[in-house]
């Protein structure tokens, strides 16, 4: 019962973020607070790695946004897809590689 | 600095007395406690009964996910910062009294028994470092090798902590003249924290990379690891963990306590003799916090992103969700006064920390806040292991 209705928010939430154009502030906050839960709120790394443009220089923008939104399996990278559209994944791994 | 913020005490309708050391009036530390300020490396020093911030003291560098001790007389909030900065607050002056950069990237930290040393958990370097808690000198230094949790105080003067890489549970000693420790392997795959029973008997160790958890019986002279709950998944696929779980305050009942699950929507309820399985209730999201009232009655859960502006209450006799709250965006934390009649929560996006009647589940107060995460009340002081 419970879970079903948890389902249900879900699926309600999800067009609501999908149907709109990436949001910079909310993405940016969302990277900040969110990502940084594990990467650290600077992103210099916690449970997760370095997210800082340097440590990432090893990527470019294709694969950090298929890590985004599949994670890493058998890790703690959580896959971001059922959260964030493609074009919002694009955007952070833009972000990422070229915000201090 | 020292200056009691007028806006609380409006909202409270409350003439709130600034109490502060400066005015020469004696008072006690009691119903003390902090707020760390995330955004702005800061924290509030509040007075939980008048519902107050007395004072904003900034100067603690990096206060993502901080976390804070007090010492044994209750003066003193030690503040660990992720920056590695370890920093002593006194709560009467509001005076920052001594400040160590002792690591690159912390997690959280402990004070032992007799409340002469602080130790801190490191993810990089990784280990645990144990300083005097009067001089912050360095005492002692563990090198674990990997990134540190779990860090509690045991009896006799000992720390246990657990590693995420390795899942190696360490017990140190640092009454035995060569401060040693001892290494307990095969706790299990990525323990992602761990926490204490009040007896200071069961150090339970949460599992991300299996499903189940780890108990070693510290009363035991060698503890062997007894996996609990092994697949309480049941197979079924676990759901992405946007926030780790913390275990935070052994939220017991009568004859079983709870414990989040990880990749599941549930919080399971653990037979407090046998540590088996005794029951699960289904709740609204990723478990982060579950935490008792004080006395065990209810048991308080919040959630991970991005199902993270609500608060479920459990009844701890029926297990079932008594309750649903909507605090706002981003509920980071919780608090209780020490008998339980109050619950301090923090709203990060909403910039508020929120008080609650835990009987009447009404708001009661509101407490202005920049971005507030971790809440600490300084009975914590007299309790083992956090
Ligand atoms: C629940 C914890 C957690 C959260 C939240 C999280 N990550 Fe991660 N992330 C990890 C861990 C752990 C790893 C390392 C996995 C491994 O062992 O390879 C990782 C790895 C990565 C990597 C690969 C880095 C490298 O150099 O190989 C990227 C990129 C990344 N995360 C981006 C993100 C972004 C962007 C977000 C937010 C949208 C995010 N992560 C949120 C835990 C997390």
């Amino acid at each position: 019962m419970a879970e079903g209705r948890v389902l249900a928010l879900a699926l309600v939430a999800i067009p609501l973020v999908a149907s709109a154009e990436p949001d910079p502030a909310h993405l940016e906050r969302l990277v900040i607070q969110d990502c940084g839960s594990c990467h650290g709120l600077t992103r210099k790394g916690g449970l997760g790695p370095d997210l800082r443009a340097e440590s990432l220089s090893h990527w470019d923008a294709d694969g950090l946004t298929e890590i985004i939104l599949d994670g890493i399996p058998g890790t703690a990278m959580p896959p971001w897809r059922p959260l964030l559209t493609e074009a919002e994944a694009q955007w952070i791994a833009q972000y990422l590689l070229t915000t201090e | 600095m020292r200056r009691v913020l007028a806006l609380a005490c409006l909202i409270l309708g409350l003439i709130s007395a600034p109490a502060r050391a400066e005015t020469d009036a004696l008072r006690s530390t009691g119903n003390l406690g902090v707020i760390i300020e995330r955004a702005s490396g800061s924290v509030l020093i509040v007075d939980r009964t008048a519902h107050a911030i007395l004072d904003r003291v900034e100067g603690f560098g990096d206060l993502s996910h901080a976390s804070v001790v007090f010492s044994s007389d209750a003066r003193f909030a030690f503040v660990f910062g992720r920056d590695g900065g370890l920093t002593r607050l006194d709560l009467l002056t509001g005076a920052i009294t001594g400040r160590v950069m002792q690591a690159g990237n912390s997690i959280g930290g402990a004070i032992s028994d007799d409340g002469a040393l602080v130790a801190v958990a490191n993810y990089k370097p990784g280990g645990v470092r144990v300083f005097d808690a009067d001089t912050l000198e360095p005492v002692a230094s563990y090198d674990t090798g990997a990134k540190t949790i779990g860090l509690v105080d045991l009896p006799g003067r000992r720390f246990a902590f657990t590693t995420w890489d390795t899942g190696e549970t360490w017990i140190a000693d640092l009454s035995a003249p060569d401060l040693e420790a001892v290494v307990i392997e095969g706790i299990g795959a990525n323990p992602y924290d761990a926490l204490l029973s009040p007896d200071g008997r069961s150090y339970i160790a949460g599992l991300f990379g299996e499903d189940g958890l780890t108990r070693l019986d510290m009363w035991d002279d060698t503890p062997e690891p007894q996996r609990i709950l092994p697949g309480y998944g049941r197979g079924e696929e676990p759901l992405p963990v946007y926030k780790m779980p913390h275990l935070e305050g052994w939220a017991q009942a009568g004859d079983r306590f709870v414990l989040p699950a990880i990749g599941h929507h549930e919080v399971l309820w653990v037979d407090a003799k046998d540590f088996t399985e005794a029951g699960r209730t289904k709740v609204h999201g990723q478990p982060v916090f579950a935490v008792a009232r004080p006395g065990g009655r209810q048991v308080w859960v919040n959630f991970a992103h991005p199902l993270n502006d609500t608060l479920q209450v459990l009844d701890t006799q029926s297990g079932e969700v008594i309750e649903t709250l909507k605090p706002g965006p981003a509920v980071l934390h919780m608090e209780f006064s020490p008998r339980g009649n109050e619950v301090w929560v923090s709203v990060r996006d909403a910039g508020v920390v929120q008080v609650y009647d835990t009987e009447s589940f009404e708001l009661i107060a509101e407490l202005p806040a920049n971005d507030p995460s971790g809440i600490f009340f300084t009975a914590r002081a007299h309790r083992l292991g956090l």
